[in-house]
């Protein structure tokens, strides 16, 4: 059915909510990436079969990731007059159990995540509450969602819908309010009236660059040309970030929807989505999302009987992190090489084949029907100056809580690594955050109360980027890790531009040398004057930023380089070649054990028996190569490193 | 006109032209290798670089590919164009040191010591020869491969390229001279394609003065005459 009026929309959405609170038990597994990898499929099979075979009265449901990743697989129960119940890291054998538990009105405490007593719906600014008339035995005491000290400081406003709604169904998108934004723009606001609105709400591109979307919106808008393109920038590809993943898989109809406002406003009646082919699930997701949108009438000719007509079209990307710049990525669905190009005349003049067109990030297209329900007003007052809304970062790496996770711009480091991220595992000391992807910067300590903004992180020699966050301890090398994004941008550099290319290059072959104790003092100037000249020589965004996590280690951990150099040592005992192995002899119980493990052959001494003398150990330099198996193998730590 | 200045000298460019274009025809020295006026500006190899002030705004950029406008000021050679260019040229002859040309570049820009490990390629990844191949010839026999510090230049799959007609445009504006051709009785071949193709010969003069299948390619777009390519172009007069 085709929706054209107000009513249409509002019948819908009660049909959705019908589904999302039905009168029975639901049973959802969140079915995300995160929870796939770690065996949600097997939990919904079987709970899937259960139902099937003992006749349970229970309907059971997919949805998105909830953010804390680490938890997953995470099964949430939801029955009228209860509390929702969350549950983490559920196996099939646990699942099984806690469904019969529920039956029996009782829940497994120690299996518990959370429980819920509403769920905020923001785009219609308002609570859903469960109203609970009695408790399942054994939940008193559990904790509340916003009580969990990885949720209490997150305001979810792209991340709205993930984990709530089962992200096939476009009525229970709609049931929390998704549409009524696009009706609104449509039947009551002027295309300027939109550009406005956003360019008020201060909203800035969450691609990374940080440019304000109502000032790129005008410019396409007011660029010379019949055919417009909107486009959505789908291309995640830093190492470890997967914001946009999770948005596509748990919520695609929020960026569909905040690109039919897009459209409208720029005069645009066609658009892509450029997807990296590596999200499969992803791309499932949208393309039932896009085709339920046309057959509801969201897509296609007079939307919502406006007259206005929009289409879109998905666009694999074949893996090339480049293919994330603006230009190459035109270029690439253009089909032709993904290598940018200079953008003296804008994109929003002449971009894709060469026409007028509008590319934003997944999360800014997704805050576009917020923005438009709620006003410039309101979103304007959550985040700092320049900054506006909140932002999702993937927290990874040496932090107890890992996780996708969306908060206020202007919070702290401090409050994201140690309240929200809760702290470095293992009593271990922390070392540096690295914000942005792998040209990004790292940032240490002292810097911890830094707000977290576009402009702020940019002062510190980092950067927003797409809201990727590594966490590194005290046993991370910081040289090590600068080789390490160094090799992964020389790789990944399209190669066009000389400086880009060659500059990652020579900063990687120069950080190898340091890594392995041939580094000179004289290199560290030498990597920042190549530094400087690959950011300021290259061409786009990716050279531009390339030097940036060689710039900032130096800047703040330039000691431990000069470890390297002059000492040939690495404090965090990370660089094998610069490690010295030695076994100390009044420790050694001369058991032989390490000699038998060495692969080199490099340990020598006589093993201590019940009738021979033994005599202890030793590790012949020369011949060891370092690979660590003697000292993992010493029980009686008897064998020490350097 | 466009009215702007380089190095506090006003100047005049044409709408669509570049400030390299400008500031080479007005007699300025602008090192560059990857740009020949004949072909579309790709701005790889980085050696044109130039500062821009527009709008109270100053950026470094490459002056090949940046369109001329109204009243902009360009510096050819402040402290920034000239540390980022000589960096640039340390790094190309890094990587290429046997070539004569950036020997020569070099030293003229003060470049005594190469501070990096000298490798032995010979292309300097300018990409002159595809584009060359591409927009003037139309033959699309070479493009780049592979990316990053992997980038190669040559024909599909490194083999023979069966779309080549061998006419030797690449060999002529390779501003490093490697590409190379060879002709011996009645073949030509270009030596870094290994392209081989059989020559025609002149009816009047007898000389093998160009590659069959170049000629029918040429006779077949131009809508030629069959009989066209039987003299050479020496003695067609």
């Amino acid at each position: 059915m085709k929706i054209r009026t107000k009513t249409d929309l509002e019948k819908i959405k009660e049909r959705g909510i019908e589904i999302l609170y039905p009168k029975g038990i639901k049973i959802s597994v969140g079915m995300a990436t995160c929870g796939i990898s770690t065996g949600a499929q097997k939990v919904y099979e079987t709970i899937q079969n259960e139902v099937e075979k003992s006749r349970l009265p229970i309907i059971i449901n997919q949805t998105g990731c909830i953010g804390f990743c680490q938890r997953e697989p995470v099964v949430d129960i939801l029955e009228p007059g209860k509390p929702r119940v969350f549950y983490q890291e559920v196996t099939p054998e646990k699942a099984m159990r806690l469904v019969h538990e529920w039956i029996e009105n009782r829940v497994i405490k120690d299996w518990l995540f959370f429980k819920m007593e509403d769920e905020e719906w923001i785009v219609d600014n308002k609570f859903w509450n469960y109203s609970i008339k009695q408790l399942p035995k054994g939940l008193d005491g559990a904790y509340i969602y916003r009580q969990i000290p990885f949720y209490n400081k997150q305001l979810k406003i792209a991340l709205r819908n993930c984990g709530f709604i089962n992200p096939d169904h476009i009525e229970e998108y709609i049931a929390r309010g998704g549409y009524f934004p696009l009706y609104k723009a449509l039947h009551e606001m002027k295309p300027e009236d939109i550009i406005e609105e956003v360019k008020r709400s201060g909203l800035r591109g969450r691609g990374g660059a940080g440019f304000p979307t109502g000032q790129k919106w005008e410019s396409c808008r007011r660029a010379k040309g019949d055919i417009k393109y909107v486009l959505c920038n789908a291309d995640e590809g830093d190492p470890g970030a997967y914001m946009d993943r999770s948005v596509l898989e748990g919520d695609p109809h929020s960026v569909i929807e905040g690109m039919i406002i897009g459209a409208y406003a720029i005069g645009a009646h066609e658009g892509f989505i450029y997807v990296r082919d590596e999200y499969p699930l992803a791309i499932k997701k949208l393309q039932t999302a896009i085709h339920q949108a046309e057959e509801f009438g969201l897509l296609g000719e007079d939307i919502l009987g406006s007259g206005f007509s929009f289409k879109i079209n998905l666009f694999r990307g074949g893996g090339a992190f480049v293919c994330g710049e603006s230009t190459a990525l035109m270029a690439s669905i253009e089909g032709k090489v993904g290598e940018p190009r200079a953008k003296h005349i804008h994109t929003t003049e002449s971009g894709l084949w060469d026409r007028p067109s509008n590319l934003n990030n997944v999360e800014t297209w997704n805050n576009i029907p917020v923005i438009i329900s709620r006003g410039s007003e309101w979103y304007s007052k959550i985040g700092t100056d320049k900054s506006k809304g909140t932002k999702v970062f993937s927290i990874v790496g040496k932090v107890n809580n890992t996780g996708l996770i969306e908060v206020p711009m202007g919070i702290t480091l401090r409050e994201i690594v140690y309240e929200i991220g809760g702290g470095i595992p293992e009593g271990k000391k922390f070392k540096a955050v690295q914000t942005g992807g792998p040209s990004g910067g790292c940032i240490p300590e002292s810097l911890l109360d830094l707000p977290v903004d576009f402009d702020r992180l940019t002062e510190v020699g980092s950067m927003m980027g797409s809201g990727g966050m590594i966490v590194m301890d005290e046993s991370t090398c910081m040289v090590d890790v600068a080789k390490y994004f160094m090799n992964f941008l020389k790789d990944e550099s399209c190669g066009k531009c000389t400086s880009c290319r060659e500059g990652t290059k020579r900063m990687h072959e120069i950080l190898t040398e340091i890594t392995e104790g041939r580094g000179k003092l004289e290199y560290l100037d030498l990597l920042e004057e190549l530094g400087w000249v690959t950011a300021e020589a290259s061409l786009c965004a990716l050279g531009g930023t390339a030097p940036n996590p060689v710039l900032s280690t130096l800047r703040y951990f330039r000691d431990e380089y000069k470890e390297h150099i002059i000492n040939r040592r690495c404090p965090a005992k990370v660089c094998r070649a610069l490690l010295k192995y030695r076994i100390l002899p009044e420790a050694c119980t001369m058991c032989g054990r390490c000699a038998k493990v060495c692969p080199a052959d490099a340990i020598s001494g006589k093993r201590k028996t019940k009738k021979e003398e033994g005599i202890p150990f030793k590790i012949e330099e020369e011949k060891c190569i370092k690979c660590g198996m003697c000292f993992e193998s010493c029980k009686f730590n008897a064998i020490e490193v350097q | 006109m466009i009215s702007f200045t380089i190095d506090g000298q006003m100047v005049e460019g044409r709408e669509g032209q570049n400030i390299l274009e400008v500031a080479l025809d007005s007699g300025f020295d602008i090192p560059h290798l990857c740009y020949n006026e004949n072909v579309k500006p790709y701005g790889a190899c980085r050696l044109c670089l130039v500062e821009v002030s527009r709008k109270g705004r100053s950026r470094l950029t490459t002056s090949c590919n940046y369109p001329v406008l109204e009243g902009i000021e360009v510096f050819t050679t402040t402290e920034k164009v000239l540390r980022a260019r000589k960096m640039v040229m340390e790094l190309l002859l890094a990587m290429c040191p046997g070539s004569p040309l950036l020997q020569r570049m070099a030293k003229d820009m003060g470049i005594n010591e190469v501070r990096f490990k000298k490798e032995d390629k010979d292309c300097i990844l300018c990409g002159l020869c595809a584009r060359v191949c591409d927009e003037i010839v139309g033959a699309h026999a070479i493009q780049f491969a592979f990316r990053g510090d992997r980038r190669e230049m040559g024909p599909p799959f490194m083999e023979e390229p069966k779309d080549c007609i061998a006419c030797g445009a690449c060999v002529v504006v390779c501003p490093v001279n490697v590409i190379g051709m060879k002709e011996e009785g009645d073949e030509r071949t270009i030596l870094r394609w290994k392209r081989t193709l059989k020559m025609r010969q002149c009816k009047v003069c007898g000389n093998y003065f160009a590659p069959w299948f170049q000629l029918e390619k040429f006779r077949e777009k131009a809508k030629l005459p069959k009989d066209y390519f039987d003299v050479c172009f020496t003695c067609r007069g």
